[in-house]
């Protein structure tokens, strides 16, 4: 039987093959299923809000070894924010030209012939792994999704991107193999992998150690310290469409996995948890020296991802029994969802100032002449938002961590947080104090540039970061829906 | 010594050095043949964990069959990518 739940994963990848096959009108298929697939999304979360979650057996095969799609509120959350931040990347991709017969400049209908298929199947191999129900799956995904964010890095070309790619794509096969090798040790140690599984494993020795070497394999996907060595360079030096992808969804998957992982085992993970929670801090502190000594606007933000992975990880490990304090891995979820629309709001708005000045070294930001206004304005919002200033997402979701580990007692984790948010604010005002910079004398000659797509798909991402916070409740509902 | 732990020696023994090569060399090629000799080494792991007293489990070795296809394409994307590597450098 077809349903949502498929839909949304066939769709996207048949709109794939269409785009491969007909690459002039790409943009067309690009667009079309970029928007259907979000409406699908919406009508699967009023579904769940209205029904409580659904599970379907493809091809009426059922656990332990058929393939299982679930949704429940979590993995439903996850498939929406891919839509939004797609909606967002497909507006500034159809400045590439959406209609077959329309002529457009060579540079812009490569671009455009590659970067659809690649998208579409990285969506859809996205959200099969957010409703996967069983970990051999996931790993299935994970290849595809390996595959194809490789061919995005690839996309522009340049000697330094393909460098770039070659890493990531052996750092991502090291990864799968890890992740391979622990579902099959979680199949020899209990001969099944669905997910329910998983606490069942964690009482076991040789199951603990298949669930270590899994969140080993997520760790180099995810790009968590110190296995995040491929990332700044493969983020920073795609085009920004891409960048916005690979950075704000492409490691949420592997973020995900570590999430629905720590939800499953309870309180049973605990070594790997004090583990992940201490690559968390590392990630976030070391991500924060790299973005605050960056020369390039590029990997100032690339870097910054590389300390939110860190942030939300720690957030994550630091749940510890989950039935008591589902508030943190809430929190985790939120995080993720507002870095993902930051992320991609500041990588846009990065792309367009680079385009409007022609570079992006940070120390040239400041010239009098020329000022991409727009960009500036929807990377200063999504800066608010990824500090955790009020009245955003990002607020609320360090409002509830922090909230939870005050009632806990856990100081040091508190500390950490703050000081990783005062990194952060540090090195983000590097590039908004720029922006800020000189007065009403300057702005006689100042030569401000029309507003392009890509300037409202950046800040419409942005707007919707910081909107997300006051209306927080929908999405903290929407966690609250299981599977029964 | 059964076969199954000389399979599970060789194999562990194989990703330690593939593991060594990747982190210490920065050749393409020969980074591409570590990755290869990593993937057989967790291949041979699986598949002796898939031995049984009679029957061979058959799922370790679905699992390895869809390894060996991934290891393809990503062993054809990476040797591509070392070539339009190597075409920038010659310029």
């Amino acid at each position: 039987m077809m349903s949502e739940l498929s839909l949304i994963v066939l769709l996207p990848l048949l709109a794939a093959v269409g785009a491969a096959a007909m690459p002039r009108s790409a943009g067309l298929w690009g667009l079309g299923a970029t928007v259907v697939t979000a409406a699908l999304a919406v009508s699967l979360a009023l579904g769940l809000m209205n029904g409580g979650g659904r599970m379907v057996a493809i091809s009426g095969m059922a656990a332990p070894l058929g393939i299982r799609f679930v949704a429940d509120g979590l993995s439903v959350l996850m498939v929406l924010m891919t839509s939004s931040v797609s909606i967002a990347v497909a507006l500034q991709a159809s400045s590439w030209g959406v209609w077959p017969n329309r002529v457009v400049p060579e540079r812009a209908a490569s671009l455009r012939a590659g970067f659809w298929p690649l998208w579409l199947a990285t969506m859809a191999a996205m959200n099969a792994l957010f409703l996967s129900g069983d970990l051999f799956n996931i790993y299935v995904a994970f290849e595809i999704l390996g595959l194809t964010a490789v061919g995005l890095t690839a996309l522009s070309g340049t000697p330094a991107a393909l460098r770039a790619s070659f890493d990531y794509l052996s750092a991502g096969l090291v990864g799968s193999l890890l992740l391979l090798l622990g579902v099959a040790m979680a199949y020899s140690a209990i001969g099944r992998v669905d997910i329910a599984a998983v606490p069942v494993l964690s009482d076991l020795v040789s199951g603990r150690i298949a669930l270590g070497l899994i969140v080993a394999g997520l760790a180099v996907k995810a790009a968590l310290f110190p296995l995040h060595f491929w990332m700044p360079a493969a983020h920073s030096s795609a085009t920004p469409v891409a960048s916005a992808l690979l950075s704000a969804l492409v490691v949420k998957a592997a973020i995900y996995v570590i999430l629905r992982l720590s939800i499953e085992s309870g309180d049973a993970m605990g070594s790997l948890r004090l583990a992940l929670a201490l690559m968390g801090t590392c990630a976030m502190f070391w991500g924060a020296y790299g973005a605050i000594r960056a020369t390039r606007l590029k990997l100032l933000v690339a870097h910054s991802t590389v300390a939110q992975v860190g942030l939300i990880v720690m957030a994550i490990a630091v749940s510890g029994e989950t039935a008591q304090h589902a508030g943190f891995w809430q929190a985790a979820a939120l995080l993720m969802v507002s870095h993902a629309l930051a992320k991609a709001a500041m990588f846009i708005a990065v792309g367009r100032i680079a385009e409007e000045l022609g570079h992006d070294r940070i120390s040239g930001l400041n010239r009098d002449e020329l000022r991409p206004a727009a960009a500036e304005f929807a990377f200063g919002i999504a800066a608010v938002s990824l500090i955790g200033l009020p009245p955003t997402a990002g607020f609320i979701g360090k409002w509830m961590l922090i909230d939870g580990l005050i009632e806990r007692d856990a100081w040091i984790w508190v500390a950490l947080v703050l000081t990783g948010t005062a990194m952060t604010a540090a090195y983000l005002s590097r590039v908004v104090s720029r922006f800020l910079r000189g007065g009403p004398h300057i702005s006689a000659r100042a030569e401000q540039p029309a507003w392009r797509i890509g300037d409202l798909a950046a800040l419409g991402l942005a707007t919707v970061a910081l909107l997300l916070g006051l209306a927080s409740a929908m999405p903290l509902a929407l966690l609250e829906v299981t599977v029964l | 010594m059964t076969p199954d732990f000389i399979y599970i020696f060789a194999g562990a023994g194989l990703v330690g050095l593939a593991m060594y090569r990747l982190a210490t060399r920065r050749d393409m090629l020969l980074r591409v043949l570590a990755l290869n000799f990593l993937a057989i080494g967790v291949a041979m792991i699986l598949q002796a964990s898939a031995f049984g007293e009679t029957l061979t489990d058959a799922v370790p070795q679905a699992f390895v069959l869809t390894g060996i296809v991934v290891l393809v394409g990503v062993t054809a994307a990476l040797l591509a990518l070392a070539e339009q590597i190597d075409g920038h450098d010659d310029e």
